[in-house]
């Protein structure tokens, strides 16, 4: 999972603190992984590097300076890009789509989009894998079968996410 | 959406309403000749009226069909009856042989309805299921086969009229994978040897990967995944 990307998509509500990201990545898709602080720190001097980000006010206080970061225009270009681009079909991606589709809910952007453009990736794939398959000897067969069952269990989420997304919307925007 | 040019059957901006139900909600749709389109979409999504509307079984409230060029609308009750039975052939998921007739007899009847004598009619009949691997079971009546083979006569039998554009509809939701696989194979190998266009209904991903694009249809609109990308 791109945390560039999700740190960027989350950026996009308003400006926040590196604290407040790392609280709200956490909260939303760190379940069991919470990120590090210097994960986030070393994102964003990252991100403000690459131009993506910007230093929207400095808080002084008795530790160290305090940053608030704000999404720049190039920054939500790159968001909607990712967004826009499926993932190569390979098993356990589920993480990268759900964080995708979460995104997609909080900034107001059309999550069936994202599970409609994945969807056809996975297919594509599987034409190549079912037309292999038809042409192959049994090893071929049997090869191209299980890559044909991993990637329709990840479209069997797919599907299910897509007939949720009402319910996950309700969920992650309270 | 103006269906691309060459298009065998299109649809543009179909509405159909059942009672307070919207099924279809401005749905578009467009096949080439030797074209398998898969249309997706999750149940209760408008997909099979789609499928009836495109094959002239159900009239749509609004909204244009052409095949080959014409509209289907301007086309009176007959024409659209002949239409379906030489130009067009069926497959459905379950119980579509006649019981009482044996597998020959059940692959030609669609030719005996257009007045073939039955011994051409079983001549033709018998090569096609040669085609779909159960010429074996021509004299057996279908409570005397498996579902897999049963469901291999029926694509003979949808195909036995060289029709131009075969409607498929969850064709393998009564089979186990092994015999679903095995009837896709058949039936899309075949349908591309007489450059038929394939409309298959689906709802299984393995099923749509013998297509050649997919549409997905949700809430009684369709996304043309390959234009869109």
């Amino acid at each position: 999972m791109s945390i560039g990307h999700t740190l960027l998509g989350l950026l996009e509500s308003g400006p926040r603190h590196g604290y407040d990201l790392k609280r709200a990545f956490d909260e939303k898709f760190g379940h069991d992984r919470p990120l590090h602080y210097g994960q986030v720190y070393s994102t964003m001097s990252r991100l403000l590097k690459n131009g993506l980000v910007e230093v929207d006010g400095i808080e002084a206080g008795g530790g160290p300076e305090r940053k608030r970061y704000a999404i720049t225009d190039a920054g939500i270009t790159d968001v909607e890009r990712w967004l826009a681009t499926p993932e190569p079909p390979e098993p356990y991606l589920q993480s990268t789509l759900y964080t995708k589709v979460v995104l997609a809910l909080l900034t107001h952007r059309e999550a069936a989009d994202i599970l409609d453009t994945q969807r056809s990736e996975h297919l594509r794939m599987m034409r190549i894998l079912t037309d292999r398959k038809r042409r192959g000897d049994l090893a071929d067969q049997l090869i191209c079968d299980h890559a044909l069952f991993h990637l329709e269990a990840d479209l069997r989420w797919l599907e299910l996410t897509a007939a949720r997304l009402d319910k996950l919307a309700e969920v992650v925007t309270k | 959406m103006t269906p691309p040019p060459g298009s065998l059957l299109a649809a543009e901006n179909l509405h159909k309403v059942y009672g307070p139900t919207t099924a279809l909600d401005g749905a578009e749709f467009s096949i080439h000749p030797g074209e398998v389109v898969a249309v997706m979409g999750p149940s209760g999504s408008g997909k099979s009226t789609l499928l009836h509307c495109l094959a002239g079984i159900v009239t749509p409230d609004s909204g244009s069909i052409t095949y080959g060029g014409r509209e289907m609308a301007t086309m009176g009750d007959g024409e659209r009856s002949a239409l379906r039975r030489s130009e067009f052939g069926f497959v459905f998921q379950f119980g579509q042989l006649v019981p009482e007739l044996t597998c020959v007899e059940n692959v030609a009847l669609p030719l005996r309805l257009n007045g073939t004598a039955r011994k051409e009619a079983e001549r033709t009949a018998l090569t096609w299921m040669e085609r779909l691997e159960v010429d074996d079971l021509r004299k057996k009546r279908p409570g005397e086969v498996s579902g897999g083979q049963g469901q291999r006569v029926a694509v003979a039998r949808a195909l036995v009229t060289s029709p131009r554009v075969l409607f498929a509809d969850e064709p393998t939701g009564a089979l186990d994978s092994l015999n679903g696989e095995r009837v896709m194979d058949l039936l899309t190998d075949a349908a591309r040897s007489t450059n038929a266009a394939v409309v298959l209904v689906t709802h299984e991903a393995r099923v749509a990967a013998y297509s050649d694009r997919e549409i997905v249809v949700r809430d009684g609109k369709s996304r043309d995944m390959e234009r869109i990308v």
